[in-house]
């Protein structure tokens, strides 16, 4: 990367916030297709690959991870203010992520549950996405995404090739798919109909119920699947733990799971 | 004029090649360092917090969050802590296939760390990307065996990165007979390809680091540990899974960052190259008659050996998972039924980087109510101080800042510190200078 000629190319970073790493292998999972984006864009920061120049220009900047420190906070205006496209990935980073859990019960206090000595510690009492604290441009879901969803984004952006936002229910992905409904056959809990897809509907090609990793589809009613999920014998509070879970902090999953009881006290 | 007076402070602000982020400071004066931190800029996640309150068979999908790279050592340590308290004895079928999935993040990680984030400060390039032109064959060779590991992760986890096939008690579906029967052949034919990686490896031009320190790792004395064994170490120490937490023990360091580790007192190492000096025994017979042609000889006192160890551990997951694979069925059930009550359970297995340990309280329900997570990185973290102190003072002081802080940054890439995969490293506010 950086070689001379490069001043022309699309200038690309990959910047890393609270997060698991998981999104920017996304990018690192794609082999052959690495080294041919990798000669199509200039990678000017991505730290993992190997670049690191956080404060560069860029025409789009990915971001991964949420803001969870008073540093974090900062550091995504300036990557605001550097680039043209700004795009977070994955769960984390749209959402908050599954640490946004924090959210829900007094941040400050687990800090002092986990650490001897909190005051060493910098950290925000929540986890918030990426377009809570700047304005975006557009944004992947899924945890993680996958290299598929990261190269229709570079297409749409730079070349304008429009990508095809997912608005299909988990459940219309899965039945067109010919799974077997877990729902339905098994009796578990499957936020399928909640849940936007992208994923290709693995959990229930698995003979398992959706967790939601992808967040909240349109339009969604999660409390008449909350009431099918009671049928099912889950007690409120299992319920309330389904809509708080990788995307505890987005509506309507947020709402849903506070009416389903969840996040007072310690643990739903 | 001198190394008495000079002063030098290397500071690298952002480590590249890194998993996570983290930052090195050093100062030294006369010859001598004086401070020296390794800090690490990943922000808490909390993730022990609130696994309180979650039921037993969301622990898995929550654990693999922790870490992108090696989501699987997560469930697997996760599952077998949490089988331990409800006593589920999981069967052949599981064990053996659990076996194979984790070859598969081995294979996927050790691929990734040696080609993407280390190969380069043996070649000089500053990214993999950049090596790619001069070197095709060998980048590429490297991610195909990255994307072999990603394969067969998702043959039981219908996708490399937070798999969703795991569950306590085994797997939520068994692969079908013709795709495993596919994905073996190919795992087999990447056998010679692992091991011209290792011969390559084994050529290349090491610094001379002979360092003293205690190792450790699962061991069970029949076959290369993944997710059986006791806790031993190359001091004598060999203890069951439950008293791992009597001999290593934790500290918040205000002046570092990270929960450093201690295995009785002192630093040590957990990896790739821990495991191979306590495990060398026990590779599989092709394996072991590599290492015999490659080196090092064991057990070896170099970290560097770190790269080459990996070669030799792809190259033994190769060979497990196609034996493994060689007579397989698809079972009537790929999971054991699970009955929760309350106890106390604890779990180790041997992620990419080294022992994750786990342990979990549940109540009758079998929901947690306490949990505690070790991961290697933070087991590592005193010992790659060390390391720095050492390589940085046998390098000699006097040497140019840019090559010390080259070789500082090779030192700490070399353990391939996954800093996110660590439950709670800190983010420092108290900077002294
Ligand atoms: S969204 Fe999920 S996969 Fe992506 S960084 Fe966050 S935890 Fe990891
Ligand atoms: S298994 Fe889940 S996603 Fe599929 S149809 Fe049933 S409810 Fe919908």
């Amino acid at each position: 990367m950086g070689k001379a000629g490069d001043e022309a190319k699309p200038r690309v970073a990959v910047h890393k916030f609270s997060s698991c790493d998981g999104c920017q292998l996304a990018f690192l999972d794609l082999g052959e297709d690495l080294v041919r984006l990798a000669e199509l864009v200039d990678f000017v920061h991505f730290a993992e690959a190997g670049p690191v120049d956080p404060e560069a220009e860029t025409d789009i900047a990915f971001v991964e991870g949420s803001i969870s420190t008073p540093g974090e906070a900062e550091r995504i205006k300036r990557i605001r203010a550097n680039t043209r496209y700004l795009v977070p990935i994955g769960a984390c980073a749209t959402s908050g992520g599954i640490q946004a859990l924090r959210n829900l019960h007094d941040g400050k206090q687990w800090l002092a549950d986990v650490y001897p000595s909190p005051e060493y510690v910098e950290s925000l009492a929540t986890s918030t996405g990426i377009a809570d604290n700047v304005t975006v441009d557009y944004q992947l879901w899924g945890c993680p995404v996958n290299g598929r969803q990261v190269l229709a984004a570079v297409r749409a952006l730079l070349w304008g090739v429009d990508p095809v936002p997912e608005r299909d229910k988990v459940c219309m992905e899965c039945k067109r798919a010919g799974h077997v409904c877990v729902l339905v056959s098994r009796g578990q809990p499957c936020l399928g109909p909640v849940t936007v897809t992208g994923c290709g509907a693995l959990c229930p090609a698995f003979g398992r119920d959706c967790y939601g990793c992808y967040g909240p589809a349109e339009n969604p009613n999660p409390d008449a699947l909350g009431r099918r999920f009671e049928g099912l014998g889950l007690m409120r509070e299992d319920v309330a733990r389904r809509f708080h879970f990788i995307h505890s902090h987005r509506e309507p999953l947020h709402g849903a799971g506070l009416r389903w009881g969840g996040g007072g006290g310690r643990g739903p | 004029m001198s190394d008495q007076t000079r002063r030098i402070d290397i500071d690298v602000p952002v480590l590249s090649r890194v998993e996570g982020e983290g930052a090195l400071e050093v100062h030294a004066a006369g010859g001598r360092i004086t401070d020296l931190k390794l800090r690490i800029f990943e922000p808490p996640r909390m993730f022990e917090r609130f696994l309180e309150g979650r039921g037993y068979h969301e622990v898995a999908d929550a654990v693999a969050r922790i870490c992108g790279i090696c989501p699987v050592a997560y469930q697997m340590s996760a599952v077998q802590a949490l089988e331990s308290i409800f006593g589920v004895e999981p069967g052949d079928w599981v064990r053996a296939m659990r076996r194979v999935f984790y070859c598969g993040e081995w294979i996927q990680s050790h691929a990734l760390h040696i080609h993407l984030l280390a190969l380069p400060d043996f070649f000089g390039y500053d990214s993999a990307l950049a090596m790619a032109a001069d070197y095709p064959g060998e980048v590429r060779r490297g991610m195909r065996l990255q994307a072999l590991g990603n394969e067969l992760m998702a043959l039981f986890g219908a996708r490399a990165v937070h798999p969703v096939g795991a569950r306590v008690g085994g797997f939520h579906h068994a692969p079908k007979a013709a795709d495993v029967a596919d994905l073996r052949g190919r795992l087999e034919a990447a056998i010679p390809e692992a091991e011209a990686l290792a011969r390559w490896a084994a050529g290349f031009d090491l610094p001379d680091n002979g360092q003293e320190f205690p190792c450790l790792a699962l061991r069970n004395g029949a076959d290369y540990p993944m997710n059986r064994g006791r806790i031993a170490a190359s001091t004598g120490l060999d203890v069951p899974v439950a008293e791992f937490a009597d001999h290593v023990t934790e500290e918040q360091v205000p002046h570092s960052t990270a929960f450093h580790a201690r295995l009785d007192g002192e630093p040590y190492l957990v990896g790739p190259l821990a495991r191979l000096n306590i495990n060398a025994d026990v590779l599989p017979a092709a394996t072991r008659a590599l290492l015999a042609d490659t080196g090092p000889a064991l057990p070896s006192t170099n970290p560097f050996h770190s790269l080459l160890a990996r070669a030799l551990e792809i190259h033994a997951a190769l060979v497990e998972a196609v034996r493994l694979l060689g007579d397989y069925r698809v079972p009537e059930r790929p999971y054991a039924e699970v009955a929760p009550r309350a106890g106390t359970g604890y779990g180790a297995t041997e992620a990419p980087r080294g022992v994750l340990w786990h342990r979990y309280e549940t109540d009758d329900a079998g929901r947690v109510t306490a949990a505690r997570i070790v991961p290697p990185t933070a087991q590592n973290q005193a010992r790659m101080e060390e390391d720095l102190r050492l390589s940085l003072e046998a390098r000699g002081l006097d040497a140019p800042d840019d090559e010390l802080r080259f070789l500082g940054e090779r030192v700490i890439r070399n353990y391939d510190p996954c800093i996110s995969c660590a439950t709670h490293f800190l983010d420092l506010t108290v900077h002294r200078r």
